[in-house]
């Protein structure tokens, strides 16, 4: 059952690495954010299945402090950052679209 | 696990090379965020729970906001591009940084062999905690973590020093969810903060996760438009809480002294009691050094309508 | 294997599939507002079956409760979240796709 779960931990991390490409490619700020959110997320679960591999029940605490502070950066992002942003284009995308 | 620790390993080289060259300052810091993320579960593999719990509370959440919020502050001058140096000194940067991977190397490679984990596991009976990490961080070499809290002190004292702090621009949207969001969770951040605080003891935990956990409760709330009862007045409550860490340290070293022992030498019996209090304190002050540090300057003497006009 | 086991791992199981078609989502739906619809199931039903079939693995109360806070937990930030995101795209004249 441990190799089983190895191997879905691999997929996870094979999909975040997949899913970078988002960050790469934007075109929003929104957009970026979104798949950092999408990491966070995928980063719990591999802690989770991580804890079970591995036998290691504090990583369930370090899940938590992930899941706990997962409110927290898309909260800074909407209240701070995005609202700061020069709407540059038109199209409300936050100004960071590719020079 | 092979495969994973390659690629996890590939995509945290990738990610800090995003995080320092992309153009356009807010890919950097979403590339440092994940950083952060997968960093977090780099230290996993590396069988340092500690070090993950820190990381996350610290890597991902509080400097991922921090980071955010100076971003937001710099929207005036923000442009697409970074000016990056159209091309860098390559003369001097391959050399340099030849010279200092060899020192690196030579360093790593003049490390004791096995280590220093049989000495901390000899001492740990007498630390007053089965943690060997939390043993390590307050009673063997409180020292270091005396002057850690210090260098948050003097960071927060520096950024206190330049001026008052800027209003917080309220957000775009008024939003019902955000400060249903903050009255639920600030709560749940005390409570994990209390349970991290306390299982650092015997488990990963200790002060910094759970400084780290209550100061981004704090920020939370603010985000959420709480107003914060502790005022940054002369005699204010912030200043004291501030500076409880470094105090009670302080105190605890010069006390033992009193009884006889030497500098952070804890008499046996009470030294599971003196790193309870220590790590409380020094919990609490990590919490408000990085609610300061967030604010990025001097609260008001007075919270309240009156101030969010000035 | 004993037929808790098998029906937690089957949880586990199906809860994949939410990380991978999130991830597809994030790179292949057309903007910011799709892209909310694709993480919101990965944070609420891929997670959610990821933890429901750990709890059962673990056959631990404490542990079952630790992972149900966990979810519930990133529930509350997902679901702020994509309201805070979609409100202020909306605020900010972000055009939905197709209108």
């Amino acid at each position: 059952m441990t190799e089983f779960l190895s191997i879905l931990v691999l997929l996870l991390l094979a999909n975040i690495v997949v899913g970078l490409a988002r960050v790469l490619r934007g075109p929003s700020a929104a957009d970026r954010m979104l798949a950092a959110e999408m990491f966070s997320t995928s980063a719990v679960v591999i802690l989770l299945l991580l804890a079970f591999i591995l036998d290691a029940p504090a990583l369930l605490d370090v899940a938590l402090v992930l899941a706990l502070l997962a409110a927290l950066a898309v909260v800074t992002f909407v209240g701070r950052a995005w609202s700061e942003l020069e709407i540059r284009d038109g199209d409300g995308t936050g100004g960071d679209r590719e020079p | 696990m092979l495969v994973f620790d390659a690629l996890l390993a590939g995509a945290l080289i990738w990610l800090a090379w995003q995080a320092t060259h992309t153009p356009g300052l807010f890919r950097s810091v979403i590339s440092f965020i994940v950083f952060g993320l997968l960093m977090a579960l780099a230290w996993v593999r590396l069988e340092a729970p500690d070090i993950a719990l820190a990381e996350a509370a610290i890597g991902a959440g509080a400097t991922g906001a921090l980071l955010l919020s100076a971003l937001g502050r710099l929207a005036v001058t923000h442009e697409a591009g970074t000016p990056w140096q159209e091309r860098p000194d390559l003369y001097f940067w391959i050399p340099a940084g030849a010279a200092l991977l060899g020192l690196l190397t030579l360093a790593a490679w003049a490390l004791p062999t096995p280590g220093l984990g049989d000495d901390v596991r000899r001492v740990l009976p007498d630390s007053g905690v089965a943690n060997p990490v939390t043993a390590v961080l307050l009673n063997i070499r409180a020292f270091d973590t005396l002057l850690e809290i210090g260098v948050l002190l003097l960071a927060t004292i520096a950024i206190w020093s330049l001026g008052r702090m800027p209003m917080p621009s309220a957000p775009a949207v008024r939003s019902p969810a955000l400060t249903a969001l903050g009255r639920v969770l600030f709560p749940m951040f005390v409570l994990v903060s209390a349970y991290l605080l306390w299982r650092g003891s015997h488990a990963p935990g200790g002060a910094f996760p759970a400084g780290a956990v209550v100061g981004a409760g704090g920020i939370l709330s603010i985000l959420a438009g709480a107003q914060p009862w502790l005022t940054g007045g002369v005699r204010g409550p912030w200043r004291i809480l501030l500076s409880l860490g470094f105090a009670t340290m302080l105190a605890v070293a010069w006390g033992v002294m009193a009884l006889g022992q030497p500098f952070f030498a804890y008499p046996p019996g009470l030294a599971g009691l003196i790193v309870l209090v220590l790590e409380l304190a020094a919990g609490l002050s990590i919490a408000m050094s990085l609610v300061a540090l967030y604010l990025a300057g001097q609260p008001p003497d007075h919270w309240g309508p009156e101030a969010a006009r000035r | 294997m004993s037929l808790a086991n098998a029906i937690g791992l089957l949880c586990v199981l199906l809860g994949m599939p939410f990380f991978f078609l999130g991830t597809l989502g994030l790179l292949r739906f057309p903007d910011a507002y799709t892209r909310l619809h694709a993480l919101a199931k990965t944070d609420n039903v891929g997670l959610g079956l990821v933890c429901l079939g750990l709890a059962i693995l673990s056959g631990s109360l404490a542990i079952g409760l630790k992972l149900f806070l966990i979810w519930v937990l990133m529930l509350i930030a997902s679901a702020t979240g994509a309201g805070l995101i979609g409100r202020t795209a909306l605020a900010r004249g972000m055009k939905p796709w197709g209108l």
